[in-house]
């Protein structure tokens, strides 16, 4: 067993690779860059959210929720972790038959999925537009504010952080910017879409998003996380531009409205912070079509930030399978904070710890669906 | 959703203050149509606050010829919001969307000048968020507004002239000014009075606010350290090197010096100087081809300055190259009066000390100063403790860390201020030609 | 002289002037509760802190930069908002 690690990358997934490597005794260091959880860390939605899109998705996601659940348990206040649950929302019949092999799927896996007709989605969320069909309630997903989640994570692993910007991995170890160089029995690489910077062969390509927060006290009141069942297609379909209905109830009675996916342009750099307004304003329109009164909320700041995309839009965990001592824990496109936990398991399992139920399915570089490129 | 028709001036000026107006008047007068918008209900900014044309003075003058201008047309109470690039005829143009109490107002213009001023530096104390302490510059605005000082006690404390002048706009309107607390030493204000005079025309001014102040303590090395009150301000202490008295007032009017307002820059992505201030060349262009930036947004230096830099600014940005001919001469005693300004009223170590651990630093939030001592960056700070995340997005709290803790605020993202997403969302409709008038809109 | 509502009372400011000195004129120095509880004034007197936020006929605005006028409904933000 390794007995010192480095991980590169202080987000919510390095910080979760941390924390599960110094439970195992190992000394852990953290290169961050900029601020902890301050990457797509910060600029995501922090939703907690199982997907359904594959059966190694639904496997992920699934485990990964349990095992928020019982972290959440001792997360600080601060954290805002709540399990407001996800109504994936049908706006129509045919939308509606497609939600059936969903809860069945759901079901499978362990998770509580109620089928909503139109009335009870009305009651249940009485600001949604009249008229769609029903939806499905998953109420075991949750938010959480990822940012301190990484903090938290971070500080329970009582990991060394450096702050720096890593070069190159070197044999044994990381170079930073600067030239300091931190050796380690384990290099853990999870800075997401930079990664492409120390591995230019990682088939990640970045995928922007940008996100709508209003103001506090919006007495547009929102129960549960709200997404159309479109969103599959948003998400997993072309390469085109496109956005789909997502919205969020704050603690703080904020709204958080996505979601928006764009391929970057190859050559740009991935943490470009121009804003596409016509593709922010289609969003919003988007929103406004499940959640009329949306339009008059007040916007308090747009922002946008960086999905790392795979081929197969599953992450990449695992050892590379050239460089010994490096692991992999990249490319998790919108399912970062959701399935950090279980991209810990993943790594730990892989890694001569105790056998994980994701250990069925593989998460690793040479996977066949990566060499592939998949539409949905 | 249907909204105004978009306004297409060949220049766009944000910020009606000094550098502004001459900014508008100058472009107007080499034939630019001129769109002129600014936050408050009317010209002036905020050293000239509530100008009117029967004014007397420059300011007056100004105006005046401004107002004579038929090319420049007004947009007052005008927010920036947003700003779009957009694919113009041969160049890339900016979309300025603008909050205004009829709607939102876009402006699409090639050429920029950006004037937006400065606001005034708080810096946290034990009991600085009572109501009754607000701002040097706070008060004298209110009271411009209309605010009744007649007979209240006032005490003003921080640092930069600013403070005298204050003090003497509130002295005319009946408030009884027990006491300026200014924390700059003996030293240092006496080396600035004699640059101030060095500069031209300042030994006039300063002898009229020695006369309005005639009687009213004033204070060198003297600082606010406390404020107490019940439910509101009822006296605050101020220390003095090492002895420390109290006093009863009203309001305690503190302003701890002014920094340069670049949010609209950083909309715009103009690059900025290790200061905070909006980095220009010497014809007053930013990064941003096309943007120009006039008056404190280039650093902090008063109204001469901001006129001469308004006046170059939109000659450059109009092609008007002859007239900069008498530019150069009068840079030079402007420069020295603004150095002058940031030597003499450097803040004193203290001042970043002043917080107790309870007191609140980010006051939309209420993150107290023990939440932020341990972070290492403004942007740290905001995503773990929310300093930063409420309405006014870091103006007030942004300069102060940057005193207390030395963090460089960054991160200014869109709208500048609440915008309604139906707003966000109008188009609009087609282009309308400017009108002859002068009316604002 | 206008007189507007303050939190449904009928009461005479002096015209021409802000609402934040027409509220003040009526004795209100504070208007707002802070998110933790505690009362707020005014500060930056430009429309900048937002201290200044109250409700007018139904939208949150800054008094600081809103002319008086007859006939106004002004009500005291809900508490931390």
């Amino acid at each position: 067993m390794a007995e010192t690690a480095v991980v590169i990358g202080g987000g919510l997934v390095g910080a979760a690779c941390a924390e599960m490597l110094a439970r195992r005794g190992c000394r852990v260091t953290v290169v961050e860059a900029g601020v902890v959880g301050g990457g797509a860390t910060a600029a995501g939605m922090g939703h907690l959210v199982v997907m359904d899109d594959s059966p190694a998705q639904l496997a992920l996601t699934s485990r990964s929720l349990e095992l928020w659940q019982d972290l959440a348990r001792t997360l600080p206040a601060a954290a805002e972790y709540r399990q407001c649950g996800t109504l994936w929302v049908a706006s129509d019949e045919e939308e509606l038959a497609g939600v059936t092999p969903k809860q069945a799927a759901y079901h499978a896996a362990g998770r509580e999925a109620e089928l909503i007709g139109a009335a009870e989605l009305a009651r249940l969320e009485p600001h949604l537009r009249s008229g769609l069909a029903g939806g499905l309630r998953v109420p075991g997903d949750g938010v959480v504010y990822a940012p301190v989640g990484a903090k938290v994570l971070l500080e329970r692993a009582g990991a060394d952080l450096v702050r720096g910007r890593a070069e190159a991995l070197v044999p044994g170890g990381v170079r930073l910017e600067g030239g300091r160089v931190l050796k380690a029995d384990l290099t853990v690489v999870a800075n997401g879409i930079q990664a492409t910077g120390l591995l230019p062969e990682l088939p990640l390509r970045g995928r922007r998003g940008q996100l709508v927060i209003t103001e506090r006290g919006s007495d547009v009141g929102v129960s549960h996380q709200l997404v159309e069942l479109g969103y599959l297609k948003s998400a997993h379909g072309s390469d085109e531009d496109s956005v789909a209905f997502n919205v969020q109830p704050r603690p703080t009675g904020q709204l958080l409205i996505g979601s928006s996916r764009q391929f970057l342009q190859p050559g740009s750099p991935p943490t470009s912070g121009d804003l596409d307004w016509p593709l922010l304003r289609r969003m919003l329109t988007r929103a406004a079509e499940y959640l009329p009164e949306v339009a008059r909320l007040n916007a308090l700041r747009v922002w946008t930030g960086t999905r790392a995309a795979s081929p197969d839009h599953l992450p990449i965990i695992g050892p590379h399978p050239e460089r010994e001592g490096v692991y992999l824990a990249v490319g998790h496109e919108g399912l970062g904070i959701t399935t950090a936990l279980g991209t810990a398991e993943v790594l730990a399992s892989q890694l001569g710890g105790a056998a994980s139920v994701l250990g069925g399915y593989d998460f690793g570089l040479t996977r066949r669906s990566l060499k592939e490129v998949t539409h949905a | 959703m249907a909204s105004e028709p978009l306004l297409t001036p060949d220049v766009l000026v944000i910020g009606a203050g000094p550098a502004g107006l001459t900014a508008a008047l100058t472009a107007a007068q080499g034939g630019a149509s001129v769109l002129l918008a600014d936050l408050n209900p009317g010209p002036g900014g905020q050293i000239w606050r509530g100008l009117k044309a029967g004014q007397g003075g420059e300011a007056g003058d100004l105006l005046r010829q401004v107002q004579a201008q038929p090319k420049v047309q007004t947009l007052y109470g005008a927010e920036l919001k947003l700003v779009e690039t957009v694919q113009g005829r041969n160049r890339p143009e900016r979309v300025a969307q603008f909050g205004t109490p009829g709607g939102a107002r876009r402006v699409q213009a090639g050429t920029v000048i950006l004037a937006t001023g400065s606001s005034e530096r708080f810096l946290p104390f034990p009991g600085w968020t009572l109501p009754g302490v607000v701002g040097a510059g706070g008060l004298q605005a209110m009271v411009k507004g209309g605010l009744d000082v007649k007979g209240a006690r006032v005490v003003v404390a921080g640092s930069g002239p600013l403070l005298l002048a204050v003090a003497a706009g509130l002295r005319a309107k009946g408030a009884k000014v027990v006491a300026v607390a200014e924390q700059a030493g003996v030293g240092s204000l006496a080396a600035f009075g004699l640059a101030a005079a060095r500069s031209g025309g300042k030994a006039g001014e300063a002898a009229e606010l020695a006369w309005a102040l005639r009687g009213v303590p004033y204070l060198p090395a003297t600082f606010p350290v406390r404020a107490e009150g019940e439910k509101q301000l009822e006296r605050v202490t101020l220390r003095t090197g090492r002895a420390e008295f109290g006093l009863r007032c009203d309001w305690l009017a503190a302003g701890f010096g002014l920094v340069p307002d670049t949010r609209a820059a950083a909309l715009f992505g103009c690059a900025l100087g290790s200061g905070g201030e909006v980095q220009v060349s010497v014809w007053g262009a930013t990064s941003v081809p096309g943007v120009y930036a006039a008056g404190e947004l280039t650093g902090v230096g008063g109204a001469d300055k901001a006129r001469l830099e308004g006046f170059v600014a939109a000659c450059a940005a109009t092609g008007q190259v002859e007239r900069l001919h008498d530019a150069p001469r009068q840079a030079e005693s402007v420069r020295s009066f603004q150095a002058a300004l940031g030597r003499s009223f450097a803040l004193r170590p203290q001042l970043a000390r002043l917080a107790a651990p309870a007191t609140i630093v980010c006051r939309c939030e209420d993150v107290p100063h023990a939440a932020l001592q341990g972070c290492h960056s403004w942007t740290e700070a905001k995503l773990h403790t929310r300093c930063g995340m409420g309405p006014c997005q870091g103006r007030i709290c942004g300069p102060a860390t940057e005193t207390l803790y030395g963090w460089r605020f960054s991160g200014v993202r869109p709208p500048l201020s609440p915008l309604s997403i139906a707003d966000l969302l109008s188009e609009p409709a087609p282009i309308s030609p400017l009108p002859a008038s002068q009316e604002p809109i | 002289m206008p007189e507007i509502l303050l939190n449904g009372r009928p009461v005479r400011v002096p015209a021409e002037v802000t609402l934040l000195a027409a509220l003040h004129a009526a004795g209100y120095g504070s208007t707002r509760v802070s998110l933790s509880g505690e009362r707020r004034g005014a500060l930056c007197g430009m429309g900048i802190c937002y201290e200044c936020r109250v409700r007018v006929n139904g939208t949150t605005q800054r008094s600081c930069l809103t002319p008086v006028q007859d006939g106004m409904r002004v009500e005291e933000v809900p508490n931390g908002l």
